[in-house]
């Protein structure tokens, strides 16, 4: 049987609000029986962009995660609803039905991921429904993927194996695996931009007194929580750029590589991202000519 | 013969109406609402045929009778067999009506109706949008934002969705760049705004019915002093009316031509007809009116500074872009973004077409650098290398680049050598030769905030790679940095780079892939600046096209006297002002100064104010409120949709409705004009109906038809609607002047309401912008620009400038410079404001264009666009105008995310909710401008703005003496926590 699951490119999603929008003018002032409530203009956000920062100064990075509801397979709002007022349905959207969860405030907790909204004028819970009215219509897609300029976000009709096999293929990854909720959203590229980055840029100071970057070098980083070394080239801009770091805390040493040697330039503690700046190196340093 | 048949059209017309009536409803609705007599007869009185109509009810005899309330008389029977035939020929109309072919006597009133039921009975058949499965029927409009599908069911919009192209639609092209095929999706992509239309149509500010200002009385007090402070009260439309067009008389009899004044917005809701440039001008014509002028305020910098280098002066300075976006993908190694956004500003109007182009750009390798105060959106989707630089100051980094590809070498000297003159007294000043500072990169270092080894890498990478450059968010022109003091010297040291650069080589020209996709550009269809059916050949491009294929009445304004909308306040409060024009018509033309009061006519004493918008968008709009109190001010009328900003200053109020509650055409993307060619943004050329989709709600109607309204109390019906024609009718008159005729029916096209122009085949695309001019080639792109008397050298040979070459030092300057010495022909470097309030307000403010909103339209009025975080951030349940500032900044004054925040400078206050982070560069905060509340409430420090107009913070003067330009980034405020419990009087 195949099944809905929703794939979210991280990479891609550029904070237009499109999908906000589009699924905001679904439910503002449209109530579908069996499905959904009418929702108020504000307050019942259902899908959520938060924006993620990495490092400062002009190596800030910023990328945007779309939250909405993950339609888990494991889902513990099921459960702690107790009475089949949320459900899955056979082709695995979880659906709250308006009626029946009237009241159900206390639903707002089940959800470890804060994805389901109160509707304050309806009374009662209420999820990103994958647009299943829609679905069932005929529609491909949900409002949110349909709006969305950049196909960040895409819908997946997919039965167990193929969806599995696409997910180890791509490297996708879900939200909090470790609550083992099984989520039928997936990320591509959420790994990527939750790892860290250690940054900085290298001059040297000419005959003449003047600052210089110094392109096409190669700096070492030495990461205490990460094996083994990494090195990397600065670009035309002297800029140099490691990424990928998993662990929350390390200290690190940068060194200079030239003609075999390499020579300490920076170290510091690592909290997440680190921005080591503009960093100076004597002229000697940089190598024999 | 003929004369037998005209017998028999005319004995058959009671009973084909009849007949038609059965049919059809909406001719019967509109014979139930008519009680006139109306004659047809022959100059010479030998044949008369007059029908009377009852309400329903027709009766016919064949005799002239003095019951009749209208006659329409022709010349000859000849005459008479044209006009009674089955299809209007309108060329055969109008100018039968020109020449007295055909006069029409009596009631206006009548003969209005009269043509309304010809034109009923002619689009009775006509049938718009399509039935769905699930009950709802499916129409189009279309947005400053994209195109959409609206589904309507019971006279309510369920949903709005962007259009994904059928199968049956035109095919898409394809670009192949370094072995790669390029197709674009086949999905019209839409802004943000444009998916909030349901929240704009049935917004609770909607104004829905007529309003008076409680203490105005047109027979008594008018009380100017209390606009903008008293509130409003229902009254009627025949009430309404009564006051306009008493006013208007008024005026026109008790001070004379001139008194009347109408002001439009630069953008609003889409629709050639509707259109500022179509109906209002139109309307204004008709009744005479002292025009408040816009000016180039998107084009600032190019239009009084880079235009002077090499022309384009039809597109107001900016650079052309045909066959870049191929050029780019196949040549480019690298694009310089210098205050450009496109993934926030869109260039205009596109959607986000040009974002897929950009990811395959990311994808092909190609390099980003990023000039801008703020980490742009365009930049945290691209990646690369953000340069932060401080505003206002582009032009000294831009002049240090240009110095160090003249020590290195690293120009392409031939072409300057060939092409261009003036490079040798540019190149004294740069090396400093001339001043003795040499322009280097350590010189630009403390005005620009960029340290000096990153210009000079900057430098290095340019030269060395081939680079596109994004100057403005449209990639060939506009952008924050155009509208600073030092705007103008910006986009000249722009296009002098350029010049330097080889300007057309492969892979080096203008542009971020925003604008110049491989469209069909013979087909003709007008742009919204083509003047529309206003028949006003002066004030639009109708004179191009549109007056030759649409057949239809000219309109001329009858008075000369004009004032500059940047000027509008000072007008009103000193009595008089001066500016300079736009005038693309050659570089010359913004040389021509203009005065108010102009002498012979009366000063403004009526303002007819179209929209409300100008609190948010005008720089310098605290000057405002005193203009709109101005005693001299007897009389202000608003047309507006939603009750905010001006709104909430006019004597009276005439609710307006929204574009899915009438009909319209038009093309995405398309101005035509000043921005001809400008649907290249898009992936496929899309032709809109704009179908009437509900019926307006409450009493609001369309512009024209109010204007109509107006038109009709003064006999004017007629001729404003042609004979009755609705906006349907024009419709259908615009369709057939237009190519679709050769490719669709109009029963097809109003009925699914679009068509896709297909693009050339891929081996017919237009050749690359400049290409021409590098290889010393005539110019061989489809543009109509210049002017032919423009030339030098002859016809299409070099660029319209007096040497026919690129000039780095211009001619046209070198005449003005001693006018107006702030103006040199020699760019040099001059920022003398910069410095001049850094103690008091430290912080320099930009107002880039909002990412969410489409300038005021959709901000505010409780739109979905307003509950975005993003845009305005809820604090204590008002939603707040979001202010950008930078950690350190933020720091030093103990702000954090979420903090309400009092920005001012000696002008105004401002509060807004502050978004700290990494984004903004130390030293400069940024929000946008085009706020659409304006919320004056009382606080311990006097009157401040909780709305969000930043634009009551910006300068309101001029670039220079003659650059009569805006330069709203030139903006210092100080920014400090604002505790709510500060909002009550002091």
């Amino acid at each position: 049987m195949k099944c809905w699951a929703l794939e979210i490119d991280v990479k891609r999603c550029i904070n237009c609000s499109n999908c906000v929008l589009a699924t905001k003018d679904e439910y503002v002032g449209n109530v579908f029986p069996g499905y959904s409530a009418e929702q108020p203009p504000e307050g019942v956000e259902t899908i959520k962009i938060v924006r993620h920062v990495r490092g400062d100064g002009s190596f800030t990075d910023v990328s945007y995660i779309p939250k909405t509801c993950n339609h888990c397979d494991n889902a513990p709002c099921i459960k702690a609803a107790g009475d089949g007022s949320i459900y899955k349905r056979s082709d695995g959207i979880v659906m709250i039905d308006p009626v029946k969860a009237k009241n159900r405030r206390d639903l707002l907790d089940a959800c470890p991921y804060g994805m389901i909204l109160w509707n304050r004028t309806a009374q009662t819970p209420q999820n990103w429904n994958f647009d299943a009215h829609l679905l069932d219509a005929g529609w491909t897609e949900p409002r949110c993927a349909q709006a969305c300029p950049t196909n960040a976000i895409r819908a997946l009709k997919l039965d167990d194996e193929d969806l599995a096999k696409r997910v180890e293929e791509e490297g996708l990854s879900t939200l909090r695996p470790e609550l083992n909720t099984k989520p039928r959203v997936f990320y591509r590229g959420l790994d990527d931009v939750l790892r860290h980055m250690v940054t900085g840029n290298i001059h040297e100071v000419a005959e003449d007194g003047r600052q210089q970057n110094l392109a096409g070098v190669e700096v070492v980083l030495i990461d205490s929580a990460e094996g083994g070394k990494r090195s990397a080239k600065t670009d035309a801009f002297g800029d140099f750029r490691f990424d990928g770091l998993i662990a929350e805390v390390s200290t690190i040493e940068l060194r200079l590589r030239r003609n075999g040697a390499e020579v300490p330039i920076a170290s510091g503690q690592r909290g997440g991202s680190l921005n080591l700046g503009t960093l100076r190196v004597d002229r000697a340093a940089a190598g024999a000519r | 013969m003929n004369r037998s048949i005209l017998v028999l059209i005319l004995r058959l017309l009671p009973g084909a109406i009849r007949i038609a009536a059965r049919l059809f409803p909406n001719v019967r609705e509109h014979l139930a609402v008519g009680d006139w007599t109306i004659c047809l007869r022959l100059r010479d009185n030998s044949l008369a045929r007059q029908i009377s109509f009852n309400k329903g009810k027709i009766s016919a005899t064949w005799k002239r009778t003095d019951e009749a309330d209208a006659e329409i008389v022709f010349m000859d029977v000849s005459t008479a067999r044209k006009l009674l035939a089955p299809k209007t020929d309108f060329a055969f109309v109008i100018d039968a009506l020109k020449n007295f072919k055909i006069t029409q006597v009596g009631s206006d009133v009548a003969l209005l109706w009269f043509g309304g039921l010809i034109n009923a009975i002619q689009s009775a058949s006509w049938k718009s949008g399509t039935k769905m499965k699930d009950g709802t029927t499916r129409h189009v409009t279309l947005t400053n934002g994209g195109p959409v599908f609206v589904f309507v069911k019971d006279d309510k919009i369920i949903r709005t969705t962007p259009i994904d192209l059928a199968d049956d639609d035109a095919p898409s092209w394809c670009i192949e760049a370094r072995g790669q095929k390029f197709k674009p999706q086949r999905r019209a992509t839409v802004s943000p705004h444009a998916l909030s239309l349901k929240s704009l149509v049935y917004s609770d500010k909607r104004i829905l019915y007529p309003m008076k200002r409680v203490d105005f009385d047109p027979k008594g007090e008018r009380n100017p002093r209390n606009r903008g402070k008293s509130g409003y009260e229902r009254i009627s439309w025949d009430e309404a009316l009564d006051i306009v067009v008493g006013e208007i008389t008024r005026q026109k009899k008790v001070h004379g031509p001139g008194a009347i004044a109408i002001a439009a917005p630069a953008h609003h809701q889409w629709g050639n007809i509707n259109y500022y440039l179509s109906a209002m001008q139109r309307f204004g014509n008709l009744i005479g009116y002292t025009r408040v002028d816009p000016s180039p305020i998107s084009w600032e910098g190019w239009y009084w500074g880079a235009m002077h280098h090499y022309g384009n002066n039809m597109r107001l300075g900016t650079p052309s872009f045909y066959g870049t976006i191929y050029d780019c993908l196949e040549n480019a190694e690298q694009i310089v973004f210098w205050s450009s956004d496109p993934e926030a500003t869109s260039g205009v109007y596109a959607g986000f077409e040009g974002t897929e182009r950009r990811d395959w750009a990311k994808k092909l390798g190609l390099d980003f650098i990023h000039i801008d105060p703020a980490l742009t959106k365009t930049a945290q989707f691209l990646g690369g290398k953000w340069i932060p630089i401080k505003p206002g100051t582009d032009a000294a980094l831009a002049i240090a680049i240009m110095h160090e590809w003249m020590v290195d070498g690293t120009y392409d000297k031939a072409h300057v050598e060939q092409r261009t003159t003036g490079f040798d007294e540019w190149s004294a000043y740069v090396l400093g030769k001339e001043d003795g500072i040499a322009k280097t990169p350590e010189w630009q270092e403390t005005k620009t905030g960029v340290p000096a080894k990153d210009a000079r890498s900057l430098a290095r990478v340019w030269a060395a790679k081939r680079t596109y450059l994004a100057a403005g968010g449209l990639g060939a022109g506009f952008g924050g940095a155009c509208r600073t003091e030092t705007g103008a010297q910006w986009a000249r040291s722009v296009v002098m780079m350029m010049a330097m650069r080889g300007w057309g080589k492969p892979g080096i020209n203008f542009g971020n892939l925003q604008i110049g996709a491989p469209q069909d550009l013979n087909f003709y269809f007008p742009g919204y600046s083509e003047g529309g059916i206003s028949g006003d050949l002066y004030n639009s491009a109708s004179s191009v096209n549109n007056y030759c294929r649409m057949p239809h009445v000219l309109t001329l304004n009858p008075v000369l006297q004009a004032v500059p909308r940047q000027r509008l306040a000072e007008a009103i409060t000193e009595g008089h002002t001066e500016g300079y024009k736009w005038d693309g018509f050659s570089i010359e033309g913004q040389y021509a100064k203009y005065s108010y009061p102009k002498p012979g006519y009366s000063p403004i004493h009526m303002l007819y104010r179209y929209g409300s918008s100008s609190f948010g968008t005008v720089p310098g709009s605290d000057r405002l409120v005193a203009a709109y109190r101005h005693e001299s001010i007897e009389f202000v009328v608003n047309q507006s949709i939603w009750m905010e900003n001006e709104a909430q200053f006019a004597d009276l109020i005439l609710p307006v409705c929204t574009a899915l509650e009438r009909n319209d055409i038009a093309e995405w993307a398309s101005p035509g004009g000043y921005m001809q060619h400008s649907q290249t943004q898009v992936n496929h050329r899309m032709i809109m109906m704009l179908h009437k989709c509900i019926e307006p709600l409450g009493e609001s109607k369309s512009d024209y038809q109010i204007f109509l309204a107006i038109m009709t109390r003064l006999g004017y019906g007629s001729m404003f609607s042609e004979g009755g024609c609705t906006e349907l009718n024009w419709c259908e008159r615009i369709f057939n002047s237009t190519d679709l005729t050769e490719r669709i029916s109009w029963a097809k096209f109003l009925k699914k309401g679009y068509y896709v122009v297909p693009p050339p085949a891929d081996q017919d695309r237009p050749p690359v912008d400049m290409r021409w001019f590098v290889e010393g080639r005539d110019k061989d792109v489809p543009e109509a620009n210049p002017l032919p008397g423009q030339y030098v050298d002859g016809f299409l040979k070099g660029l319209p400038t007096q040497s026919g070459k690129f000039e780095f030092v211009p001619s046209s300057l070198r005449r003005m410079e001693k006018f107006d010495p702030a103006r040199p022909a020699v760019n040099r470097y001059r920022n003398d404001k910069g410095d001049e309030r850094v103690g008091r307000f430290p912080l320099q403010l930009v107002t880039n264009h909002p990412p969410y909103s489409f300038h005021t339209q959709t901000d505010g009025k409780n739109s979905h666009v307003s509950m975005l975080d993003d845009h305005r951030l809820e604090v204590d349940g008002y939603r707040y105008w979001v202010l950008k500032i930078g950690q350190a900044d933020a720091g030093a004054r103990g702000l954090k995310y979420g903090d309400l925040v009092r920005v001012h400078n000696e002008r105004a206050s401002v509060i807004c909710a502050a978004d700290v982070s990494p984004m903004m560069m130390e030293g400069v905060v940024r929000g946008s401008e085009s706020c659409a509340v304006l919320d004056l409430i009382p606080s311990q420090v006097g009157l401040v703005d909780r709305g969000g107009c930043l634009n009551l913070l910006t300068p309101a003067r001029q670039m220079t003496k003659t650059a009569d330009g805006i330069m709203p980034n030139s903006c210092w405020v100080e920014v400090e926590k604002w505790d709510k419990g500060q909002e009550r009087a002091a």
